[in-house]
């Protein structure tokens, strides 16, 4: 299979570019400063693309890669790829859900709790010699309080059970109602807002998804009231959410994801109430390498001709 | 000598919840608070110490036998923390005091604290908020932040389960996490898996989250040995009280890259923490706040005027401290 084209659109996990490298022809993206330059003189090669939850396969790539044959993304979010192009031409897509399901509803517990505890702050107000001066204030307590998600799928559930241990009552949304759930749905997202303490974001990123949360559901959230974006940057109106936090329409912020990134909003880094995170919520060891193992599964089941594992198109 | 007409409580601190409790119940009791830079035998003498038969403390003030002689009326001491080693309880005993202590009002939010340090220690959560917030970083995130550590699954050692240490069991029994725990004893309705040596716990577990009480057995309870034995890989998280762990080893042991990591409310000076901790990426510090939210401060406060409120009309008290049981 060394011969056969692969096409890696972004920086990935080491072993993953190294896997990749060793079983086929790699192409790096990077490595062209202009994209037409490797299309030119590769694209007639390339069988394959590899993308990750930042870049995928738009229109214009699949229609410039006339030998594609799979799109095989190191995320479980796939909004990067046009998948009804694909289908249109018969392209398959894979992505790597399961694998990173505790690993993200991990982080998305993780973020509400440094948030409403501020254990950031805490760490950052001992680090400062802060302490020899006084005691630190009072937090928010996690327990108990009212977490109400939007998406109710395998992350979204995961986040669920976790914050059910700390006695958390649970309600969501979602396209419809999950009939075999025990949990309360509100039909729409600003009135899950309006009757939760935490709202966490949970749903793949579509043309629906797109700025779900805005203004109406970030008052509706209130001063008292914590957003935790897990999901993609694009869920959130970002530039509502800064106005918010700067005026105290919204108790706080946990984020990991942001809607261009690496680029996060300057006005967020003097506020005690946000934690940010660089979209690390499959980013750990055992996780990443799951992940990797699942994309290059694919692919070797793909170019052999056996069922995929993780298809979607 | 006439009743006075409302009690005085002698107070002792500082206390955090003393802010919201003295205009909830300033009408109901006289609360004295002494200047802390000034002694408080001068205190007393200004304020008749034979009529002082309450005195309400925090876990910073240490209650002697020689601050026990100085009232010489008391007949109740309560205590905002859940911690009791900082007041002479055989004394107490001796002279007939009741005790009361803050029982289980803390434990979910303690508990809710150790997860949090865990998770912040075990995925580098302060240290990339740190790293966003800080201008010009050079490498791409991605490259310093990918190698975290998961917790879901992950073997788990409590050190002591008593209330908070079955909170901190139950929250993380829902990541999936396996329990094991020591304890002075084996717990009879407990099914985690029990062991009597902490090395051996630390041998087994991937993170050990320690909560116990601080006593002559527990002191430096979590030493090089411990720390060794959790290994490489391993996370330490303490919500206890600093001296449970020898702090100059563990110290050590995270310059020596013995130890994955640890995520530290406690110290054994505080608020003095070691300067070498400031400069790792893996380390989580926190100013001995676990315990204070802001409801269990309006919890307390409930508990501290209901205690007095029994106290002074001969109800029992909520949380009383079993005298008999000290040594």
């Amino acid at each position: 299979m060394g011969s056969i084209g692969v096409l890696l659109v972004g920086r990935v996990f080491p072993y993953l570019e190294q896997e990749l490298d060793k079983r086929y022809k790699l192409f790096r993206l990077w490595d062209y400063p202009q994209k037409a330059q490797l299309l030119s003189q590769h694209a007639a090669s390339i069988r394959a693309v590899v993308g990750h939850a930042g870049a995928g396969a738009d229109a214009d790539l699949i229609d410039e890669l006339p030998k594609l044959e799979i799109v095989s993304s190191f995320s479980v979010g796939v909004d990067m790829i046009d998948l009804e192009k694909c289908k249109a031409k018969g392209i398959r897509v894979t992505n790597t859900p399961d694998v990173l399901t505790d690993e993200v509803a991990d982080l998305a517990i993780g973020l509400t709790l440094a948030l409403l505890r501020r254990i950031c702050e805490c760490d950052r107000y001992v680090r400062s010699g802060k302490w020899k001066k006084g005691d630190y204030k009072l937090t928010t307590k996690f327990s108990g309080k009212t977490v109400g998600i939007v998406g109710l799928g395998r992350i979204g559930q995961a986040i669920a059970k976790r914050a059910e241990g700390f006695n958390c009552s649970i309600c969501y949304y979602s396209r419809t109602e999950k009939r075999d759930s025990n949990y309360k749905y509100y039909p729409s997202v600003v009135e899950l807002a309006s009757n939760c303490d935490i709202l966490v974001v949970a749903c793949p990123l579509t043309e629906e998804t797109h700025h779900i949360i805005n203004r109406e559901v970030i008052n509706a959230l209130g001063p008292k009231g914590f957003l935790i974006n897990i999901g993609r940057g694009k869920h959130v109106d970002e530039a509502e959410l800064v106005s918010a936090l700067q005026e105290g329409r919204l108790g706080g912020a946990g984020l990991d994801v942001f809607e261009d990134e690496p680029a996060v909003p300057e006005e967020l880094f003097g506020l005690e109430n946000v934690v940010l995170l660089p979209h690390v919520g499959s980013a750990t060891l055992e996780t990443r390498t799951d992940m990797a193992d699942l994309v290059l599964g694919n692919l070797e089941a793909h170019f052999l001709g056996k069922p995929l594992l993780t298809p979607l198109v | 000598m006439a009743e006075e007409a409302v009690p005085k409580v002698l107070v002792l601190g500082p206390l955090m919840c003393f802010a919201t409790l003295e205009p909830l119940y300033s009408h109901k009791f006289h609360f004295l608070s002494p200047n802390p830079n000034h002694s408080l035998q001068h205190f007393l003498r200004l304020h008749h110490p034979s009529s002082i038969r309450a005195l309400l403390c925090s876990a910073n003030y240490s209650v002697s036998a020689q601050v026990l002689r100085l009232l010489p009326s008391l007949r109740l001491l309560l205590t905002t923390s859940a911690g009791t080693e900082h007041i002479d309880l055989r004394e107490c005993r001796r002279r007939g005091i009741q005790v009361a202590a803050a029982g289980g009002i803390f434990s979910q939010d303690v508990a809710d604290a150790a997860v949090a340090l865990l998770l912040d220690v075990t995925r580098n959560i302060s240290a990339a908020d740190r790293y966003l917030r800080t201008p010009n970083h050079a490498n791409p995130p991605s490259e310093v932040f990918t190698f975290a550590s998961k917790l879901s699954g992950k073997r788990i050692g409590i050190v002591g389960l008593g209330s908070i240490g079955m909170e901190v069991a139950k929250r993380l029994e829902s990541f999936g996490c396996i329990i094991s725990y020591n304890s002075k004893h084996k717990k009879a309705n407990v099914s985690y898996p029990f062991y009597s040596s902490v090395v051996d716990l630390a041998t087994t577990c991937d993170a050990l989250v320690v909560c116990c009480a601080l006593n002559e057995q527990t002191k430096h309870i979590i030493n090089r040995e411990v720390i060794s034995a959790l290994g490489k890989g391993g996370f330490i998280v303490n919500v206890g009280r600093g001296g449970l762990i020898d702090e100059k080893e563990l110290v050590k042991c995270l310059m020596e890259g013995k130890i994955g990591g640890a995520g530290l409310d406690v110290f054994e000076n505080e608020p003095h923490v070691p300067k070498e901790l400031f400069q790792m990426n893996n380390v989580v510090l926190s100013p001995h706040c676990a315990a204070l939210t802001d409801k269990s401060n309006m919890d307390m406060c409930e508990l501290v005027g209901g205690n007095l409120e029994a106290f002074f009309s001969n109800r029992p008290l909520i949380n009383q401290v079993m005298l008999d049981m000290v040594e």
